[in-house]
């Protein structure tokens, strides 16, 4: 699998990304200068004297010039050193590390079902283009893709869990808690977040697998005597999953950030409620670490995708 | 050449309907040909006369859901065209096999040269994995593929064009059919790589005496492979002819304006013939003569339908006047 060429690819995109991560820390740290409002006013509380702001300022280093602050964050990120929350007092890199499976756990299941619904939904559609299959899920997945996921996600705590008991309303149990326990309270939010992948992953599936199929290269296929089974799962599939990979990559990175909103709404503690919880309260440290961490996700992702491409499409490697 | 010979494939007052918007629209009608074992048959006329699509029919592979077509395509005493799903599949790639004018597009492009010989060999041999891709190498070496073993684990976008209509042939071969049909498999390539697929077609051809269906548009390509030319116009067979016998005197004036406007370079400075006026669109096809509007020969007459005369024992024209005119041919 790791071949010279995918090697050399590896490390060209590397040396690409490096940049981009540095400019990402530095538009993350500069976040903090573009709030209104004195931080250090707001950490020594509403009654505080001038001389106790300016000693809590100085406490947390916001008496250096930007630059200076930038440069000692960036270091101790680098070393993994995140800071503390400016509220808790606990270490970030700490807070992250406890709620992520959480949230990695609802968009893994999110992930799950949009791709384990929306493919064959897909394929289905695909295969008769124009028939009434076709017309209802591509019509299905349009009302999938409009619908905001809180919306759907309040109906479904009203439906499923407050009329019907089925999942619990709000939480979220850990796996160490038990499989079961904690798909029970990850289905609801993962629901609500995959109605948008998996209509996503329908449409898309759908309009690359049409062209694939009435290509001149699938006309060969049918000339030389395959039969339409092979054509669709083995030439028909493979010429897609690099449509399909892309669709994966976009997904997962539009689910991690819907967490930010669907954990709100469930209550649930992952790094979604942990950063909105901090922004609200202007618990900078949390803020950077969380959105450094995602930036890292996101552009990681990215990269293993890359180098997927290569080992679906021959030709990707020799571009 | 031939003529007593049992035809292989005979086709019978094809005709071929597509769906539009505006309702349905005829592309060919009444297509009657033979072709007999070992021969080479030329399908010439300019786009749209319904030369690919007739090649694409006898295979069954117009888009079923928009198309609809009626007559009979007779091969090894079956009517192709009232075969089952499955029992077309064992003729395609294995009795009948087809190239098209594109190979960049006509290959798929994430599976090697050698997958895709392999697979047809397998879906009609049931053979192993190993020996189809021996049989590959094989088939690539026949074709004139150099360093065979290597290409054959090479994908489409690695080879040339010339080496992927070689592969596109390698793969439509393997299976020895009785019948090649080769739609425009020179057009898309550069003039000293067409000879060399035009020689290697002949060569293939006259060795294992597959029967060659070749549709084009470039008289010289048949005049040079063919023995027998059948000429279309605007979705009709004009003229149907051993070729040496048409290039000399042909009996359509189509035909004849066809030949005269070759480029020769024995003629310099010469202004080249062109045929005036233009085909008349499928939606509005006249009743007699499809020919008559650009017919410099054209009689009252012609308004009236024209049926496929025997001219000899081996020749057919659709024009009343065909005995009386003496047309130009290719050799002055």
């Amino acid at each position: 699998m790791l071949t010279k060429d995918r090697l050399r690819l590896v490390g060209r995109r590397l040396v690409q990304i490096a940049p981009v991560i540095l400019l990402a820390t530095f538009v993350v740290f500069g976040l903090q200068q573009l709030v209104p409002g004195d931080i250090a006013a707001t950490l020594a509380g509403e009654s505080a004297t001038d001389a106790r702001i300016a000693e809590i300022r100085k406490l947390y280093g916001l008496d250096r010039p930007f630059l200076v602050q930038y440069g000692s964050w960036l270091w101790g990120a680098l070393h993994g050193d995140l800071g503390k929350s400016l509220l808790s007092g606990e270490v970030v890199l700490d807070s992250i590390l406890r709620r992520f499976p959480t949230s990695l756990l609802i968009v893994g299941c999110a992930l799950t079902l949009s791709l384990s619904i929306g493919i064959p939904l897909g394929i289905l559609a695909a295969v008769r283009p124009g028939s009434r299959i076709d017309a209802t899920v591509t019509s299905v997945a349009s009302l999938g893709v409009a619908l905001p996921n809180f919306w759907l996600a309040m109906l479904l705590v009203a439906t499923f869990a407050l009329n019907w008991n089925f999942f619990p309303a709000t939480g979220a149990k850990p796996l160490s808690a038990g499989i079961g326990p904690a798909l029970l309270h990850a289905a609801l939010p993962a629901i609500a977040l995959a109605a948008g992948g998996i209509a996503e992953v329908a449409r898309q599936l759908r309009s690359s697998l049409v062209e694939v199929l009435s290509s001149q290269y699938v006309r060969t296929l049918h000339a030389k005597g395959l039969s339409p089974a092979a054509i669709l799962w083995k030439h028909g599939l493979k010429n897609v999953s690099v449509n399909l990979l892309t669709v994966i990559g976009l997904i997962f990175n539009r689910l991690l950030g819907a967490t930010v909103v669907i954990e709100a709404v469930f209550a649930i503690p992952g790094i979604g409620s942990m950063v909105v919880h901090a922004a609200i309260h202007k618990d900078f440290p949390v803020i950077q670490g969380v959105v450094l961490a995602l930036v890292l996700i996101v552009i990681s992702l990215n990269l293993l995708i890359d180098v997927l491409y290569t080992v679906l499409d021959p030709r990707v490697s020799q571009k | 050449m031939t003529a007593d010979k049992q035809p292989l494939l005979d086709v019978r007052g094809l005709g071929i309907f597509f769906r539009t918007e505006a309702g349905e629209v005829q592309a060919t009608r009444d297509v009657s040909f033979q072709l007999r074992p070992g021969e080479r048959l030329g399908i010439v006329g300019e786009s749209g006369c319904g030369k690919t699509v007739t090649g694409l029919s006898i295979l069954g592979l117009l888009p079923r859901a928009q198309s609809r077509v009626e007559g009979q395509v007779l091969f090894e005493g079956r009517d192709l065209l009232t075969l089952s799903p499955r029992q077309l599949r064992a003729v395609r790639g294995r009795r009948i096999s087809m190239i098209f004018q594109e190979p960049m597009s006509a290959l798929d492009p994430v599976f090697t040269i050698g997958q895709q010989i392999g697979e047809t060999l397998r879906a009609h041999r049931g053979i192993g994995k190993k020996e189809a891709r021996e049989r590959a190498v094989e088939a690539l070496a026949q074709v004139g593929i150099p360093l065979p073993s290597r290409r054959v684990d090479e994908y489409p976008h690695q080879l040339s064009g010339g080496m992927r209509q070689r592969a596109m042939i390698a793969i439509a071969l393997v299976c020895e059919p009785q019948i090649l049909i080769a739609d425009e498999p020179t057009t898309a390539l550069d003039v000293t790589i067409q000879a060399q697929i035009i020689d290697l077609l002949f060569d293939l051809s006259a060795r294992t005496g597959t029967a060659l269906l070749f549709i084009t548009h470039d008289l010289g390509v048949i005049a040079e492979t063919c023995t027998r030319m059948l000429t279309m116009y605007a979705g009709e067979v004009v003229e149907d002819s051993p070729v040496d016998a048409a290039l000399e005197r042909p009996r359509h004036p189509y035909t004849s304006g066809l030949l005269r406007s070759i480029p020769r370079l024995s003629k310099r400075k010469t202004v080249l013939p062109s045929i005036a006026g233009r085909v008349p669109s499928p939606a509005d096809m006249p009743t007699g003569c499809r020919f008559r509007a650009r017919c410099v020969h054209g009689l009252a007459e012609c308004e009236a339908r024209q049926d496929l005369l025997d001219v000899s024992l081996d020749r057919r024209a659709r024009c009343m006047r065909q005995a009386e005119l003496t047309l130009p041919g290719a050799i002055a």
